[in-house]
């Protein structure tokens, strides 16, 4: 057993989170996203990368139009007739997915190191830190451009350079919290009661340090996303058989000088009512959770 | 600070050398370039020649000896596409990238502080409301897209501003600039705006933070007490107290505006070194590659060691604060 310090019940939290209504309809329309993200084959009128369903007559429509097929292009078609609806939705599935799991593996890793930096100190900890400090230097995305160049195109190579680039900052993060938590009474206790180096870590100090990452994690997802799309969109990122919604803003670009703004503008909307909807959520969990934290971002 | 000046100064190299030899082995590891740059057709006898002009049949460690060697005289291989020397290559796109970078710092300072100073006096208002909500949304947008949109907008609907390219540039001390005529001035507007958002939206989120907690100290008040005219309260005393970060996160942040610009060059077709980058990568052009990764460590470590040494020379806190972590 561990001490905790007294914290708000998730009912508190609840209500606390519900006063900001703009924070509400964030949730909701993460929620909404999720949803049709997940259900894509469900709700989308075409499967935009089965070919057999594609009508290279219905190419470049414009938003409205109806295709052959007998639904409605909503939002138009790109050049091989494909549904830009149908395709953002897909997109969206493979930008949250590449978006979601690279900040948890991130997360994971960089809090195991950050705790064992912080718990073993001594030179593994000036290493480990000295690492951090070199690639905290660099933008994120100078390091992840350089490793897509080295190992070259693919989902899990884009997972990786996400993974890669996210580790530090969380390393940093918790090494600095669990110092804070090391100090305290309660780790003093469990070393008395003989438990082991692994033990204190992770059931003692892991859960005291973990609540404000959990919000930082938050987001940093919406980071990964718009990281993946701008890599994707320097094709660099996905591979084209799995288009993220950067690669299809990418595809759109060669027709916008032509006046067919459909094809990158919708995948943009999309991109951003998404990062912005992550944001307001981590914002207000942040504000909610840890008021301490607030200060930080000058909120 | 002697020593501390020293001591950065130490590390400084250190992170040159280590980068190096990460850039190096890491680039290196890459698909045969002479796959890409021989033609297909050639015969085994040709792609030999080919390997080993290009040096390629070395083992790794030997080509990265010749490749410190060189670094240390400034020769950091040629080209393979291009066929002339990597490193001057780089420099001549270097200033394209510089006036860039420049431009759109100065688009975010000129714009960032006033709005955040006023975000920050009134926040209540709408329009202090609307400038935050501005920035949150400068935060979220997708650079790159926004680079998209400008064009849609500004060139294909409107047709006030030029797509692509730099425009007509004139030489200044033998450094092509393109912000003295009025032709290079409306190419470079757009690129420079879209590079600027990110670093406008943290500058009036900065100003915003430091000038509301500078209002609720006590020295505000004081002044204010002392019947000082509240132009006067935020111009000498406000103003100065939130410029201590302000000017260190600019410092800092031109790093990473020379980063992304490898993306706003790559939309709009500035010819610098991002695009540069981008093109060589997608033909496997190693020596350019990785010349310019070393040039750009060499820019960082030299913006982050100097802004480092002005910050510990302005405020005698950050050493204390150092010791502690």
């Amino acid at each position: 057993m561990f001490m905790q310090p007294a914290q708000a019940t998730s009912g508190q939290i609840f209500v606390d989170y519900a006063r900001d209504r703009v924070a509400v309809v964030a949730v909701v329309v993460l929620c909404l996203i999720l949803s049709v993200a997940v259900f894509a084959p469900v709700v989308s009128p075409q499967n935009p990368y089965n070919l057999a369903q594609l009508d290279i007559l219905d190419s470049k429509l414009a938003p409205g139009a109806k295709a052959s097929a007998g639904f409605t292009y909503w939002l138009g078609s790109d050049e091989q007739g494909r549904d830009m609806y149908s395709a953002i939705l897909y997109g969206l599935r493979t930008s949250l997915a590449v978006g979601a799991v690279s900040t948890l593996v991130a997360l994971a890793l960089g809090m195991a190191i950050g705790l064992i930096s912080a718990y073993a100190g001594g030179w593994l900890d000036s290493l480990l830190m000295r690492l951090v400090d070199l690639q905290l230097s660099f933008p994120s995305i100078l390091i992840a451009l350089v490793l897509l160049a080295v190992v070259g195109q693919g989902v899990d190579k884009i997972v990786i350079a996400l993974i890669l680039v996210q580790w530090a900052y969380y390393a940093r993060t918790v090494r600095g919290a669990a110092l804070v938590e090391k100090r305290k009474e309660y780790v003093d206790a469990a070393r008395v009661m003989a438990f082991s180096n692994p033990r204190i870590v992770f059931r003692h100090i892991l859960p005291n340090v973990l609540p404000p990452l959990i919000v930082v994690a938050t987001v940093q997802i919406a980071h990964a996303i718009a990281l993946e799309a701008t890599l994707s969109f320097l094709g660099l990122g996905m591979p084209i058989t799995e288009p993220s919604l950067g690669l299809l803003i990418s595809n759109g670009f060669a027709h916008l000088l032509s006046g067919r703004y459909w094809i990158s503008f919708f995948p943009g909307v999309a991109l951003l009512i998404t990062i912005v909807a992550i944001n307001l959520v981590g914002d207000r969990l942040r504000d909610v959770l840890n008021p301490r934290l607030a200060s930080h971002y000058g909120a | 600070m002697l020593a501390f000046a020293l001591r950065r100064l130490l590390q400084s190299i250190a992170v040159l050398f280590v980068m190096s030899a990460l850039v190096f082995a890491g680039v290196y590891a890459i698909g045969n370039p002479v796959d890409i740059l021989i033609n297909p057709q050639a015969d085994q006898a040709e792609i030999a020649r080919a390997t080993a002009a290009l040096g390629l049949d070395q083992p790794l460690w030997r080509q990265y000896w010749s490749f410190i060697a060189g670094a240390f005289a400034g020769d950091l291989g040629r080209s393979f596409a291009a066929n002339v020397p990597a490193v001057p290559l780089i420099l001549e796109r270097m200033p394209a990238t510089l006036e860039l970078a420049v431009a759109a710092m100065v688009i975010a300072v000129a714009l960032g502080i006033p709005l955040g100073l006023v975000a920050g006096l009134r926040p209540g208002s709408w329009a202090g409301k609307a400038i935050m909500a501005g920035s949150i949304l400068g935060f979220s947008l997708p650079t790159f897209w926004v680079g998209l949109m400008l064009i849609m907008v500004f060139s294909v609907y409107l047709g006030w501003l030029p797509p692509t390219g730099r425009g007509e540039t004139l030489m200044v001390l033998g450094v092509p600039v393109s912000f003295l005529s009025w032709d290079g001035l409306l190419h470079l507007f757009m690129p420079a705006l879209n590079l600027a958002l990110f670093q406008l939206s943290l500058l009036i989120r900065l100003t915003r933070a430091g000038t509301r907690e500078a209002l609720a100290q006590d020295y505000v008040r004081f002044a204010r007490a002392k019947g000082l005219s509240m132009e006067r309260v935020l111009r000498v005393h406000v103003l100065k107290n939130i410029l201590i970060p302000v000017v260190t996160v600019t410092g800092l942040e031109f790093g990473s505006l020379i980063a992304f610009a490898i993306v706003t060059e790559t939309i709009f077709a500035w010819p610098g070194m991002g695009k540069l980058l981008i093109d060589s990568i997608n033909v496997l052009d190693r020596p350019v590659i990785v010349a310019y990764l070393l040039i750009v460590v060499l820019l960082f470590v030299l913006i982050n060691l100097v802004v480092d040494l002005v910050y510990t020379a302005l405020d005698p806190r950050v050493r204390l604060a150092r010791r502690e972590v």
